[in-house]
């Protein structure tokens, strides 16, 4: 059986016919690539519920009670934050899935939500980080190598994790670590964020940046198993952009220029076409193409994405799937800071895992 | 042996979850040989000794059940059933609910399920999982003398739960898979060592603020999960239960089942 996923996506208006055993892989690989609550999503906004049989149904539709609680908490989130933060007076902007969220985009129907990202000018990151602490959020990063790594090295602080609730949330001041090959100022970003509207100091990014922001997320962060809902989430983002603004191509294309992302831009724009149909409007053509790295680089990298955007399930797996996955994750990493700083620090790390100074927590035991 | 008696799906039938046991490979493969159990091609447990593997598929089974059916309240609770009317069994680890669940599984009342309760959303019935009863350490020995018929398997050792063995769930049960029951009762039991049997009866709120903390989706069923275990209680008498042997609490409940009206 192959993916049966984004065909759903690309053919949107088609009813999706599977048989009961399709159903099954179709749940399973939706389990794993973090879909279901679309998958439920998509079914229920085309009136289809009543056609899906009895059983897969009572999945769909447990997805969706799913997908209504985290809607539910990440709103309560949301707002915690805008509290806690409040005092500071500075602005924030939600990242991914919380912008999508709280500016009411497409991707939000029917998405399951995590950590919450939010970014905030550099300068403000110690403000930012005593304001979160005071509400109760304090940082899972114990090690001191670790808390180096992040507060030298990388675009985000060690994720804070709420001491009550739970919650996860990653303070970044840029989109990309500042060691990387496609690092990009925050300033740059933070001219045009948009306001979200009823809460104040609250932000999202400008249309083209959180495009751009989706495009290297999703091809630099070198864990693919939720590759496919991110690039679902920006078809979405394209086509809505697109449809409210004529000039959105005009602007992704010179900001992908602007900021030096053009390479995850093309790859970005190479799947979405590949996966869903997607295209760029024909006038923006001959632009799309300036947009690509060398012919090398096009195909190893067409080849690796498209086994790493399969969802990993066992009804879909193929050979080469585990090597691609781990090419790029190699590749994130190369990616992220240069070999100088790299080699020493998986060196490191290599280390720490091999000798840990205290015992690493076990997995949750399977008990019921 | 202890799943002999369960009809078999249909080669089209529409599966609920996959899990899968392996052995692990490398060096494992020979030496302190592991296994590790698959679900949806991820990993979710940490590999154990190879002997764990039945234990494993288990607790592995309850674990897909009370993580993805969100079409069901989930109670971490035993429950039985008498003349179509069913006990629920809420109690924290170690207060016996296993040992009375087998105890009681083999005289008169029939296993819905030993760990998880399965509340129907639409109408609040017990939706019956029937799988063998899980007892561990001291327990088995309670059980062998007081039914000496059950069916036991081989008792795994050193889990992270002690001793476990399970038992198997009587045929005439097994062929009763599809038949839910109303909920009747919510008996919250205590072991107490030398305790003569005592049942007092507990407040219906304190009863449900119990009952949704021993829930695994409680929270997330919202709404839909508070109407569907306040319709619960409000149809249950409620009643703290402790005792000391399983004869006396066979008593207890004979006579609550003639007492309780219809």
């Amino acid at each position: 059986m192959s993916d049966l996923l984004s065909p759903v996506w690309a053919q949107p208006e088609l009813r999706p016919e599977f048989s009961l055993a399709q159903w099954e892989a179709v749940l399973g690989q939706s389990r794993q690539a973090g879909l279901m609550g679309r998958l439920a999503r998509h079914h229920v906004d085309h009136g289809w519920m009543t056609e899906v049989p009895a059983k897969p149904r009572l999945y769909l539709e447990g997805a969706l009670r799913q997908v209504d609680r985290l809607h539910h908490e990440l709103r309560w989130e949301i707002d915690c934050i805008h509290r806690a933060l409040a005092p500071v007076g500075v602005p924030f902007v939600l990242l991914k899935g919380a912008a999508y969220f709280a500016a009411d985009l497409p991707p939000k129907r029917g998405r399951l939500f995590g950590d919450i990202d939010i970014m905030v000018r550099r300068e403000h990151l110690q403000q930012v980080e005593s304001a979160l602490f005071r509400a109760g959020w304090i940082s899972d990063e114990r090690d001191a190598y670790n808390q180096r790594y992040y507060r030298e090295w990388m675009h985000e602080i060690p994720p804070m994790r709420h001491v009550q609730r739970g919650t996860v949330i990653d303070v970044h001041h840029t989109i990309t670590p500042p060691t990387s090959q496609m690092c990009v100022e925050g300033e740059a970003l933070l001219e045009h964020i948009v306001a979200v509207d009823a809460l104040q100091d609250v932000y999202v990014l400008a249309p083209v940046d959180m495009v751009l922001h989706s495009a290297v997320h999703l091809f630099q962060e070198g864990e693919f198993e939720r590759g496919l809902r991110d690039l679902l989430d920006l078809n979405d983002l394209v086509h809505h952009f697109e449809s409210h603004d004529p000039d959105f191509w005009r602007q992704l294309i010179s900001r992908a220029h602007a900021l030096k992302l053009q390479t995850p831009l093309h790859h970005a724009l190479f799947h979405l076409k590949r996966l869903f149909g997607t295209h760029v409007p024909p006038a923006f053509q001959g632009a799309v193409e300036l947009l690509r790295p060398p012919w090398w680089q096009r195909r190893l990298m067409a080849m690796l994405l498209e086994a790493a955007l399969r969802p990993v399930h066992p009804s879909c797996r193929q050979t080469g799937e585990g090597l691609a996955r781990w090419l790029l994750y190699v590749r994130s990493h190369a990616l992220r800071m240069p070999m100088t700083l790299l080699v020493p620090h998986l060196v490191r790390k290599a280390w720490m895992q091999r000798f840990p100074t205290k015992k690493p927590e076990d997995h949750p035991a399977a008990e019921a | 042996m202890l799943y002999a008696d369960y009809p078999l799906a249909a080669d089209d039938d529409f599966v609920d979850f996959t899990v899968t046991l392996q052995c692990s490979g490398g060096l494992r493969r020979w030496w302190r040989r592991q296994v590790i159990l698959g679900y949806d091609g991820a990993n979710p447990f940490v590999p154990l000794p190879l002997d764990h593997a039945f234990p494993l598929l288990e607790w592995a089974m309850n674990w897909c059940i009370s993580t993805q059916a969100h079409h069901v309240l989930t109670l971490h609770a035993a429950v039985l059933e008498r003349g179509g009317r069913a006990m629920i069994l809420p109690a924290p680890p170690g207060s016996g609910k296993s040992t009375l669940c087998a105890g009681l599984t083999s005289r008169d009342w029939r296993l819905l399920s030993d760990e998880l309760t399965l509340l129907s959303l639409s109408d609040g019935s017990v939706v019956p999982l029937g799988r063998p009863i899980s007892l561990k350490n001291e327990s088995l020995a309670v059980i062998r003398q007081f039914a000496p018929d059950v069916v036991l398997n081989d008792v795994t050792h050193d889990t992270s739960k002690g001793s476990v063995s399970h038992m198997k769930v009587p045929s005439d049960q097994v062929r009763r898979l599809d038949e839910g029951a109303r909920p009747r009762w919510v008996v919250f039991p205590k072991y107490v060592p030398d305790a003569p049997p005592t049942l007092r009866p507990r407040s219906k709120a304190e009863s449900m603020l119990e009952l949704g903390r021993n829930a695994f989706n409680y929270t997330l069923l919202g709404l839909t999960g508070f109407e569907v275990l306040a319709d619960v209680v409000d149809g249950c008498d409620c009643y703290d239960f402790s005792y000391s042997r399983l004869e006396d609490a066979v008593a207890v409940f004979d006579r609550l089942v003639v007492e309780t009206p219809p």
